[in-house]
């Protein structure tokens, strides 16, 4: 019987939530981890019952946590993470060079083909891989020693490498993204890596139309279709044809283009959902209205999903990782919220229900699907 | 036969209750205990100490016999009181946050 098993991150804990292919009724596991910031939980394609875990804590550090039978038991794995080399300097907030410092994980994406390599995008921003499981790991040391990095500054939530998408037609090709350096891309599997900026607009920066230095929110793409990439950036939803060699704006008429999460449909590669927040100071929905936004046309033109969302004194935000699809036919829509619910649309969006209400702040969600 | 007390969160990932109980070889310090504590249970490498410059965690402080210890050289003498086992030594996560 088809299934789905969403992965919830959480600031205190990781939520497990299982459901049949109705995805009506919800069984909820957690919290796992309880008291530690879970940035980032994941499964391999490669074999559903291996999951990674980023575990963290202000206190205690880094931990990376890997589950082989879907989450019902976990072991740490290695939490080593050191930087080839000198680690060089980037630019701190006040403009002055600070030392690379390794502080957490922010996304744990596994390969399309074997459960036991697993890619860790991390703060301060740099590409990690391991090939074993999760015992060990290796800096890709190609990014970080890109001419630009020493002019690489923080965003507000720190200097981190938060997407990383692996095309499954081109495994030598990885994109990923850091705030706020933008989006690069290696197409010799990490050794060398370009900046993908080019048609991003940030008035934010001294020179708006840099090389580098764009706060580049999430970016994805369908995977029947990698060389089409959608961007949150930090204002403006952006949109690529050509693997992001170039991008242009496809904001429409959102009624507002700040946000955070973005993400693709799974049956229709030019199907897209965004979620706005009134601005970069007020991270929460225009008018108190929580809306998701989908456009059925890969961008332009944007159509508000309400039923089933709070329309009234909704102040709460949707961060970056917190939103996934399912690949069940109708396409499941998920994503989790600062305010601790955890909503879910088994309709492509049309209608929406929140699988938890009251877990605290969710950081990440990802999305299993059993067929 | 050294006692060491870890916060709670600690002694969940080393699935430990109470105290841990080492056996420390040579003159017991900070390091020599810490070396033995995560000889004996690895998953605790990188939460007290940082993994690669072994310096303690900013959050993380040690106690023993009402004196704290965090400041003290990595290898001065811990307290007789600790090295006989009449005091535990304390792992502690500093009052900070929520």
């Amino acid at each position: 019987m088809s299934g789905v098993r969403v992965l919830v991150g959480t600031r205190k804990g990781a939520f497990v939530l299982t459901s049949d292919g109705k995805r009506e009724r919800w069984d909820v596991s957690g919290p796992h981890f309880g008291g530690w910031e879970i940035y980032h939980l994941k499964g391999s394609p490669a074999d559903p019952n291996r999951l990674y875990a980023s575990q963290s804590s202000g206190w205690f550090g880094q931990l990376i946590q890997r589950s082989n039978d879907g989450g019902r038991t976990w072991e740490p794995v290695g939490n080593k993470f050191v930087y080839e080399g000198v680690p060089g300097t980037h630019l701190w907030y006040d403009g002055t060079p600070r030392p690379w410092e390794f502080k957490r994980v922010w996304h744990l994406e596994p390969s399309l083909t074997d459960p036991d390599i697993v890619y860790a995008g991390v703060e301060d921003a740099a590409l990690f891989r391991s090939i074993d499981g999760g015992q060990t790991w290796q800096e890709l040391p190609g990014l970080r020693g890109h001419d630009s990095a020493s002019s690489w500054q923080p965003g507000a939530g720190g200097m981190c490498l938060h997407t990383i998408l692996l095309n499954p037609s081109h495994p030598e090709r990885i994109f990923m993204a850091i705030s706020a350096a933008g989006v690069f891309r290696t197409d010799d599997a990490g050794q060398t890596w370009r900046p993908m900026n080019r048609g991003l607009r940030s008035e934010q920066i001294p020179n708006p139309t840099a090389e580098v230095g764009h706060c580049v929110h999430r970016i994805a793409m369908h995977r029947s279709r990698p060389s089409v990439l959608f961007m949150q950036k930090h204002w403006d939803v952006m949109r690529s044809d050509d693997a992001g060699e170039s991008w242009r704006e496809v904001s429409g008429n959102l009624p507002t283009d700040f946000g955070f999460p973005i993400d693709v449909h799974a049956h229709e590669p030019d199907t897209v959902y965004v979620v706005p927040i009134k601005s970069d100071s007020e991270h929460y929905p225009p008018d108190g209205k929580l809306r998701v936004y989908r456009s059925r046309t890969g961008g332009h033109e944007w159509e508000a999903l309400t039923k089933g969302l709070p329309q009234s004194h909704c102040y709460v935000n949707v961060l970056r990782d917190a939103m996934a699809v399912d690949s069940l036919d109708p396409c499941g829509v998920y994503f989790g919220t600062t305010g601790g619910q955890v909503y879910a649309s088994a309709d492509a969006g049309d209608s929406w229900a929140p699988i938890v209400r009251d877990v605290p702040a969710v950081v990440s969600v990802e999305v299993q699907t059993r067929p | 036969m050294i006692r060491v007390v870890l916060p709670a969160h600690l002694r969940t990932l080393a699935h430990v209750d109470g105290e841990v109980t080492l056996d420390v070889e040579g003159q017991a310090t900070q390091r020599s205990v810490l070396d033995a504590l995560e000889a004996c249970y690895p998953m605790l490498r990188g939460t007290i100490r940082d993994r690669v410059t072994q310096q303690r965690r900013a959050f993380v402080r040690f106690f023993a016999g009402e004196q704290d210890l965090s400041h003290e050289p990595p290898d001065a003498p811990l307290p007789d009181a600790v090295a006989m086992g009449a005091e535990p030594f304390l792992v502690v996560g500093a009052m900070a946050g929520g």
